[in-house]
């Protein structure tokens, strides 16, 4: 294909953790990667690429998805919460603090998928035992094995919220 | 004055990691930042014919593209390429050092460009011939060309006259796939230019300091010309062991085009990487009736690099564990088209065990003795291959303890004799043993007579608690609630640290701290006892404690003073310490971690599915410095062994020496779903005599023994004996 | 990735224009395989045009008493709408056995359908693939080929169909609405998929320029005795080795109809009447559903690394069959197999 060129930007609006972001974004450009490297909301990690490990979980509408597969031209105007908008002010979040308690990560890097995904989890109400959490949470991987921790520290946030 | 060593403390990153706060390589900004995208050599073996970027270069946005034909001076002596792990022998790859192709995935271009998607893009645009040669990447079909390599343990007696006459005889081949770490983070390096020819690279590694004497020894800089940093790792597990590609290629870039450039490796890119080698195992048993052992050899075949020979201790492992007259070990290698295998969490062991227990479960079989009852009777107090005792070795408590909270007892021995509905049931168990290694580590103390420390070491933390541990070591020793201690970690121009790796880091950094609190300790003192009308006034140095921010009598705990009144009677606003570790010199003793392992699987009887319903881990691995954290590293560990047994396989095309499976979707890695009870226990393990804490260091042991354990447990519970790892279910159905 | 334009379409007619203008165009909803497969330069359209916003996210009744259910309902959406969890169970029940509970989120109905083939030649493309490259031969015939077809294969191609949803819409019977230049049809769901024969680059058949608008259920819905139980290499989050969607109409423990599809096993929901016919006044014991299943295999075939699923799947669809008949699903979370 001797076609080089970069196609348009587009102009589009996001609201971030609350906060209308406008920002022009050319097609090929990922949620995640316009997070990442136009926001620099750092918080929501690439692990793959691809849709198979979920640290790129973030919220959109309230809805947990992976944000590597999806365009962020097709999204906007939509709300968008990231790890750094879960809690308000510096406080944590149950699911935060929780995660702390149960020591439910070690090298932290699947972590905000995991919290992102696992305050998705929560308000779709699917899930009503640990099978079910640890069946619903399995498109977070975790490489550091702690998900043992995961499904007690998310068991403690659903039994106080 | 143990508030926190010993105790269950939190992890003090846990709220940067768990905000978002934490920052890993790939993330940090820097002005007019570059975005590296690697283009892979997708050829095993040969040449590169030619290498066009003209229609790369014409893409808007794209700065340059870097290749071995266009690139700045690299080193060209081997010597300057061998970081303080790569192997002894070998010529370690230089990333777009010529237009020799090693192996598939290797790195042959660089396309530079003011966005990562722009420069993905232009990657897809650079055109490659290559001039194929033959190649091979197949362990079994090379397997005739093994050549030994020297290997620690001596033969003792004559094990092959002795397995002769052995009245009860094992063998058999246990195949260990190859598998890849894929930690979740991508490798990153964000290398930033100060704009005077220096740089600050921020990398993913288990080692700033190797890194940096890496790069500076590559790009012919002097030490004060590169720092690198990596105060959070996204998990390593070895990986991160060896500088990797990804740093060599952003600072070549930066220094090419004096910006500041990053390079991210995608998921398949990592494949390209280090990986645990395929190895075939042999074992051989000999044994009494009564389940003493006549006679043990192992011999490994594992693949290497063609350029490299990177082997670790598979075999030799018997030695520690089971009394044997007789015993001979051989590890070879086979050469291949590939890259060099790395380090992967327990290198040898998690392998090498693995069949050692395997083997040792069979032997149970052809004994009809119960496993855990073999091993008691095979016990072995000392470390034959140099004869010594152990500084402490509470085995035998692993397995009773282990055997009692997973209810062994109640097993059925015969297979397919415990069932729950349609799944069999199967109980197995192995044992994991690891070495207690300590490394030279500097630790910094600042003391500030605001009562609060700042520790700083280079050492990294990939996860394992680093950051946590060394301020529980640093609280505990100079009196301070946790909250006052900041530590600062895996920044090269902090005190010296090795590699994180072969689970050396907790007791070595414990000690480099405790030794600079120690110093802290003793100007404490001085300072106090001079003080006008001390309350420490005749007691001796050595019985003067830090406690509760003060200086006090050990004895008589009402004669202190403030830390802050002691430092302004010394007329000091800060006392700065840095020590280096010191560890006894000893050679009279063997230092070890043991565990014993108990799985049990649940197998549906016709469709061949496997759950690991439960296990439990009694380790003795000392003395445990964060029963929280190490839990969580034992847990995370045996997750590791689940994917071993059942899961994890690297998969090769041989006809074009390509990996198949480069992602985690069809690379198999257990997900929330497969696991389930997970017990650990901390057997109880003074030792007074590896060092002054009684610490060996939880990083490997956890998964040794594991797959052993599960595998035994799938034919308890099939009958079948399954000797090619992963247990997948088509294996059961055969 | 490739340099691709970017459209919104405004309807559905707009959507069919947009392609017809740009013969390398492509629709994009949910994006999880289309991006996924645009990162690996396997798909590089000229152009992707958003159909995400289009006005096809209805759940409605029938006036027969099925559902129509707008090609853009996302997987979970669909998985959890009470009228699929009471009277289509089979549907939700294959939907949550597939991918992860963000793609769910993401992936829409129409979307599922068109998900290509996980073979792993087909996404590296630098070895030989004739479904992504016509003509440059098939890697995994003589290669790694575990997880590849046994049904309905050709000389061409053993790549398998993914989906999950699929196989049990194609057991429930569902049909698929499409729009196109000549505007609406209707085929059924296992006519839209095809076998690989000499075209293995053609998964579906949708015309060039063609839209999914709406998947439609038929009224019966196998509430009562169903399962869909899918085998796979760890225990969530991977592809099916073999699946079984079943579903029974039982009078005491004679069998009045019986569905029976499955998955992983060809490159579309593998269905036979035949074998379903054979159930048909049967006793519901597992002696006929084996029979069943081997009229179902009929004609399946190995090659060097997937004999295994041939057994498996017979052994499958027994027990599937089973645990319908004992109206005793298989959970999706709870991983014991009933």
């Amino acid at each position: 294909m001797a076609d080089m060129t970069i196609p348009e930007r587009i102009p589009i609006n996001l609201v971030v953790n609350g906060e209308r972001r406008a920002l022009e974004v050319v097609p090929w450009t990922t949620l995640l990667d316009a997070l990442r490297d136009r926001l620099e909301l750092t918080g929501t990690k690439k692990g793959c690429d691809h849709g198979q490990c979920g640290a790129c979980t973030v919220l959109i509408d309230g809805r947990r998805v992976n944000s590597c597969l999806t365009l962020a031209v097709m999204k906007d105007g939509a709300e968008i919460t990231t790890i750094e908008g879960l809690a308000g002010d510096g406080a944590l979040h149950p699911l935060q603090q929780a995660f702390i308690d149960h020591d439910a990560f070690q090298c932290g890097y699947c972590t905000p998928g995991q919290i992102c995904s696992a305050a998705g989890l929560v308000a779709e109400g699917r899930a009503r035992d640990a099978d079910e959490i640890r069946e619903l949470m399995s498109g977070n991987l975790c490489r550091c094995g702690a998900y043992p921790n995961i499904v007690a520290a998310i068991e403690q946030a659903m039994s106080r919220s | 004055m143990n508030a926190y060593v010993g105790t269950p403390t939190s992890r003090i990153d846990g709220r940067a990691k768990v905000t978002g706060a934490a920052k890993y390589a790939g993330e940090f900004a820097a002005d007019g930042l570059l975005h590296g995208f690697v283009v892979e050599a997708t050829i095993a073996r040969g040449r590169i014919a030619r290498l066009d970027t003209s229609e790369a270069l014409k893409v808007k946005g794209v700065i340059d593209v870097l290749t071995h034909e266009h690139r700045p001076p690299l080193a060209d002596k081997d010597e300057a390429w061998k970081d303080e792990v790569a192997p002894e022998k070998g010529s370690p790859f230089r990333p777009l050092y010529d237009d020799r192709i090693k192996f598939n995935g290797q790195p042959i271009a660089l396309v530079v460009a003011e966005d990562w998607e722009t420069a993905r893009f232009a990657a897809t645009r650079v055109r490659v011939e290559y001039e194929q040669e033959a190649f091979a990447t197949d362990l079994e079909s090379e397997r005739g060309k093994a050549a030994e390599v020297d290997q620690p343990h001596k033969p003792r007696g004559d094990a092959a006259a002795a397995l002769t006459h052995a009245a009860i005889r094992h063998e058999a081949d246990y195949v260990l796939p190859s598998e890849h770490h894929n930690p979740m983070e991508l490798y990153a390096t964000t290398a930033v230019w100060d704009g005077n020819g220096g740089l600050t690279v921020y990398d993913k590694t288990q080692g700033v300091q190797n890194v940096q004497k890496f790069l500076c020894s590559v790009f012919g800089k002097k030490p004060d010309e590169i720092r690198v940093i990596s105060p959070y790792v996204g998990g390593a597990f070895g990986s991160g062991l060896r500088p990797q590609h990804q740093v060599v290629l952003a600072t070549l870039a930066a220094l090419a085009l004096k910006r500041s450039v990053r390079v991210v490796l995608t998921r398949q890119q990592m494949y390209g990487l280090g990986f645990r080698p395929l190895t075939i195992e042999r074992v051989a048993l000999g044994a009494k009736p009564d389940g003493t052992l006549d006679a043990v050899t192992h011999e490994a075949i594992a693949v290497t690099s063609r350029f490299e020979d990177f082997s670790r201790n598979d075999t030799g492992w018997a030695e520690q564990l089971y009394k044997s007259p007789n015993s001979r070990y051989s590890h070879k290698l086979v050469r291949l088209d590939v890259s060099t295998p790395s380090d992967m969490r327990a290198p040898g062991a998690a392998t090498g065990v693995c069949a050692l227990e395997c083997a040792m479960d069979e032997l149970a079989v052809a004994l009809k003795l119960d496993p855990v009852e073999l091993r008691l009777r095979c016990y072995s107090d000392r470390d034959q291959s140099e004869g010594l005792p152990y500084t402490s070795k509470q085995l035998r408590e692993c397995y009773a303890r282990g055997a009692e909270a997973f209810g062994w007892s109640r097993r059925s021995p015969a297979p397919r004799s415990m069932r729950d509905g349609k799944e069999l049931v199967g109980w197995g168990m192995a044992t994991g043993v690891w070495e207690a290694l300590q490394m030279p580590v500097a630790a910094r103390i600042v003391l500030t007579a605001n009562g609060h420390a700042e520790v700083s070491c280079a050492a990294s933390d990939i996860g394992t608690g680093t950051y946590t541990i060394v301020a529980q070591v640093a609280a505990d020793a100079l009196g301070l609630p946790i909250e006052n201690i900041s530590v600062r970690l895996a920044d090269s121009s902090l005190p010296q640290a090795p590699v994180e790796g072969g689970s050396w880091m907790a007791a070595s950094s414990a000690h480099a701290v405790l030794g600079a609190a120690e110093e802290i300790r003793r100007e404490l003192a001085r300072y106090a006892k001079a003080m006008p009308a001390s309350p420490l006034a005749g007691v001796d140095v050595p019985d003067i404690i830090l406690l509760d921010g003060a200086v006090a009598k050990a004895a008589d705990r009402s004669r202190s003073v403030s830390i802050a009144d002691a430092m302004r009677h010394g007329q000091v606003e800060r006392i700065e310490k840095e020590k280096l570790n010191e560890f006894p010199e000893d050679k009279s003793h063997a230092r070890n971690t043991h565990s014993a392992v108990f799985a049990e699987v649940k197998v549906d009887e016709e469709l061949g599915v496997i759950r690991v319903t439960r296990v439990v881990s009694a380790v003795a691995a000392g003395r445990i410095l964060n029963t929280k954290t190490g839990r969580s590293q034992i847990m995370g560990s045996v997750v590791w062994g689940i994917g071993m047994a059942l899961h994890e396989e690297t998969v090769t095309d041989h006809r074009f020496g390509r990996i198949m499976n480069a992602n985690i979707a069809e690379y198999h890695i257990p997900v929330n779903a497969d696991v389930r009870d997970i017990d650990v226990i901390f057997v109880d393990e003074p030792d007074d005599r590896i060092n002054q804490l009684g610490i060996k260091g939880l990083g490997e042991i956890g998964i040794v023994g594991v797959p052993a354990a599960i595998a035994n447990a799938v034919y308890h519970a099939t009958g079948k004996r399954i000797r090619r790892f992963p247990i997948t279910l088509d294996k059961l159905l055969e | 990735m490739n340099n691709f334009q970017y459209s919104r379409a405004s309807d559905v007619a707009d959507a069919i224009r947009l392609l017809a203008a740009d013969p390398g165009a492509k629709l994009i909803a949910g994006g999880t395989n289309l991006i996924d497969l645009m990162k690996e330069n396997v798909e590089r359209p000229s152009r992707l045009i958003d159909i995400s916003r289009l006005p096809l996210r209805e759940v409605e009744e029938t006036p027969d008493g099925g559902l129509r259910i707008g090609a853009l309902v996302p997987n979970s959406d669909l998985a959890y709408h009470p009228l699929i969890e009471q009277r289509y169970p089979l549907l939700a029940s294959a939907i949550l056995a597939g991918a992860s509970a963000q793609l769910r989120n993401m992936a829409s109905v129409g979307g599922n359908l068109m998900q290509r083939t996980r073979c792993s030649y087909f996404y590296d493309t630098t070895t030989p693939c004739n479904k992504r490259s016509p003509g440059t031969g098939c890697s995994a015939m003589d290669g790694l080929n575990r997880n590849h077809a046994i049904l309905g294969t050709s000389n061409s191609c053993i790549a398998t169909n993914p989906s999950d949803m699929s196989v049990a819409l194609a057991a429930l019977g569902a049909l698929v609405h499409i729009a196109g230049p000549s505007g609406l049809r209707t085929i059924a769901l296992t006519d839209f998929h095809r076998l690989p024969e000499d075209k293995p680059h053609l998964d579906t058949n949708l015309g060039s320029g063609e839209i999914i608008t709406a998947i439609e259920l038929p009224p019966h819905g196998f509430a009562r005795n169903y399962s869909y139980l899918k085998i796979r290499d760890r225990l969530s989050y991977a592809f099916a080795l073999v699946s079984v969607a079943a579903a029974l109409e039982l009078e005491g423990n004679a069998i009045g109809e019986a569905r029976l599809a499955l998955g992983g096993v060809a490159h579309k929901p593998w269905r036979s009447l035949g074998a379903e016919a054979a159930l048909r006044g049967q006793a519901a014991t597992p002696d006929h559903f084996g029979r069943a299943a081997d009229l179902l295999l009929q004609g399946a075939t190995a090659r060097s690394h997937n004999g295994f699923k041939i057994e498996l799947a017979r052994r499958a669809v027994v027990r599937t069959l089973m645990q319908a008949t004992s109206a005793t699903p298989q959970s999706q979370a709870h991983k014991k197999i009933a």
